[in-house]
């Protein structure tokens, strides 16, 4: 069977990668510009006998798919800045208890309410540190509607498989805009769920005790096992604890299951790689960049970040290497930017920013490269 | 001329900007009675509106008065920290359903329960108008919206809620009523309740709430006239109107 073409919304491309990837839990509160992906969930689960439950708040929201995930479904919601903020508590809860989750956030202009309907890059900072406390996570950036669909049904792949949050960090114009998408319901994806114990219930059984390379092997809440889960610091039998080993040992061990694995997760797309100019741009605003590759300017090339965090620095080092120049492009005022500097601490690294809810167009993109100054 | 009596004006709280509310619904009559009330108890000079986030907010444009928008919900904490700061103010806040009795439930209870010295417009049109459609703690039983496409069902999204009734329960509101604006008379009652409401603050009897059922025709899918007389035919058999508190020397 040949692969299906559809012209899809961002929104529905992100409910059909959620479908493919076997969603069983929805909740969510609505909110411009993330809504219509609640609203298609709210018609497309019901045929399918699964569950979606509009929530009081944002809060309430993420704590009831962290809820849900622990009963063994695999469960998402989606919001916008000003619910992503209030988001923040379920994700550092959902870190330490190793609950596996998917938060679409689509980015609008903020801060606060901001600019409701407008496009922004100004949450990339936020999704990395927004929660108190050290904690790693993993963010992934679409840059097209065909990009959403299948990141989409990554990011419950890669939240099972690590028992993390996951972050789908996405932007009005891609939730809104429609593209052509290659689907083909018969094609086989992999589809990853979570290692569950294989002990028989009344065996001796830690829930954080017995790990699948640093991630642990816990059954799902009320399977028998006797699984114990708290947002406090604690020992494998999942029982709180304020001891100084137990603490470190636990917050370095979700460090690492992540960490280890930061070259395969860390995904760039790389074009005209000896360009003279190299952009480091994701997401919407990395579109412009490919605009003018395609139109002819051999001179530019894009190292394009699908994963944000965790950032492999040497993959960054490795593709920007030859580059006479390098310049960051975002919708926001240089937040991954700093993280570029960061990492390539011997080069000069540029930035050119918008914000105030607007793309770069092309023609604006070459003045701006005109502007700079080695 | 000069021997005619003036019966009528336009109430100079109310500012001349364009509205953008949709054709039919009733936040205008609202921001009107809210106007004349203040303008005839004198607060003019002192009084300062907190706004939600929803239709409403856009009522920064047509109070002619310093003017707060707060974050979704959170617009009785905010008043609360003002009133606290500022005795001497009038403070009222301006909330749709989805603001009031979803995401700001713990704001309106608590600063209801400590019986905080504000007053709460609670602007019930049983939907979230601003987002488009979506369902709201307060859709009726059988309502289709966005988010209830299958009409809501009682076993899966559960009932939807009475706010005066709850509050009404609490020891720090001094007055809690319902009203409606679906016909001229309900007009006069909603104004007299609103006036009511406004005392409790002004005389220190405690919180005051007054929830006035609202209509949304774009979002029901329906014309100004049959919008009215749905708040007649459904929503105030579930919504019942009355006084549910009021305190002595009011
Ligand atoms: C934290 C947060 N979540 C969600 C929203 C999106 N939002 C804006 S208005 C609104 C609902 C408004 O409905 P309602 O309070 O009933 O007022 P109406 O528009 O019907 O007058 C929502 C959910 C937001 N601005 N902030
Ligand atoms: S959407 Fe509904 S509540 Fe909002 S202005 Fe229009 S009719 Fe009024
Ligand atoms: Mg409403």
């Amino acid at each position: 069977m040949s692969k299906q073409r559809e012209i899809l919304q961002g929104a529905e491309a992100c409910v059909k990668g959620a479908i493919k990837a076997g969603i069983g839990f929805f909740a969510g509160y609505p909110i411009t510009p993330s809504t219509e992906i609640a609203e298609l969930l709210s018609t497309e689960l019901a045929k399918e006998e699964k569950i979606f439950i509009q929530m009081e708040d944002e809060i309430a929201s993420i704590t009831a798919i962290i809820g849900a995930s622990l009963a063994g479904k695999k469960s998402m919601t989606a919001t916008s800045g000003p619910g992503f903020s209030l988001m923040q508590e379920g994700l550092g809860y959902a870190t330490i208890a190793e609950v596996p989750i998917v938060v679409v956030n689509v980015q609008r202009g903020g801060p606060s309410t901001g600019l409701p309907t407008k496009v922004s890059q100004g949450d990339v900072m936020q999704s990395k540190w927004g929660t108190h406390g050290d904690h790693p996570v993993i963010v992934l950036s679409p840059c097209s509607v065909q990009e959403l669909y299948e990141m989409t049904i990554q990011a419950f792949n890669l939240a099972e498989k690590y028992r993390n949050p996951v972050v789908i960090l996405t932007t009005e114009t891609i939730v809104h805009m429609r593209e052509k998408v290659e689907i083909d319901p018969f094609e086989t994806v992999d589809i990853f769920n979570r290692i569950l114990p294989s002990i028989n219930p009344g065996d001796t059984y830690l829930p954080y005790g017995k790990f699948s390379d640093d991630v642990p092997i816990m059954g799902n809440i009320g399977d028998g096992y006797g699984t114990s889960v708290t947002g406090l610091v604690h020992m494998e039998n999942g029982f709180q604890s304020a001891d100084y080993e137990v603490a470190d040992r636990l917050v370095r061990r979700i460090h690492r299951k992540i960490e280890k694995h930061t070259s395969d997760l860390f995904d760039i797309e790389i074009l005209n790689p000896d360009a003279e100019t190299m952009f480091i741009s994701y997401g919407v605003a990395s579109r412009t960049v490919k605009s003018l590759i395609y139109t002819n300017h051999p001179e530019i090339g894009l190292v394009r970040p699908k994963t944000l965090f965790p950032i492999d620095p040497i993959k960054i080092q490795q593709a920007t290497k030859n580059a006479k120049r390098i310049v960051v492009s975002e919708l926001n005022l240089g937040q991954y930017y700093f993280e570029m500097q960061r990492i390539l601490p011997h080069k000069k690294v540029h930035l050119i920013e918008k914000i105030g809810g607007e793309l770069i167009s092309p023609n604006e993109m070459l003045r701006r490269i005109e502007e700079l100054h080695d | 001329m000069n021997d005619m009596k003036q019966i009528f004006k336009v109430t100079p709280l109310l500012s001349k900007t364009k509205r953008s509310y949709c054709p039919g619904c009733t936040h205008g009559v609202i921001h009107r009675l809210v106007c004349e009330v203040i303008d005839e108890l004198d607060q003019f000079e002192k009084t300062i509106i907190v706004v939600p986030v929803g239709c409403s907010t856009l009522a920064i444009h047509y109070f002619e008065m310093d003017t707060v928008q707060a974050a979704h919900g959170r617009a009785p904490a905010v008043a609360t920290g003002m009133k606290r700061a500022m005795p001497s103010k009038t403070i009222f806040t301006y909330q749709g359903d989805g603001d009031l009795a979803s995401i700001g439930t713990a704001e309106i209870v608590h600063a209801a329960t400590r019986g905080e010295r504000i007053t709460t417009i609670f602007v019930n049109n049983g939907i979230y108008g601003m987002t488009g459609g979506q369902m709201a703690p307060t859709t009726l039983e059988g309502w289709k919206t966005e988010t209830s496409p299958y009409g809501r069902n009682l076993k899966k999204e559960g009932n939807p809620i009475r706010m005066c009734e709850m509050l009404s329960q609490l020891n720090g509101p001094a007055f809690i009523a319902r009203t409606s604006v679906h016909t001229p008379a309900n007009i006069v009652k909603t104004k007299k309740a609103i006036r009511t409401a406004f005392k409790a603050q002004i005389n220190d009897l405690g919180f005051s709430l007054v929830e006035i059922l609202s209509t949304c025709p774009t979002n029901w899918g329906m014309n100004p006239v049959d919008s009215l007389k749905r708040i007649e035919n459904e929503t105030m058999n579930y919504y019942p109107l009355g006084e549910f508190k009021k305190v002595e020397g009011l």
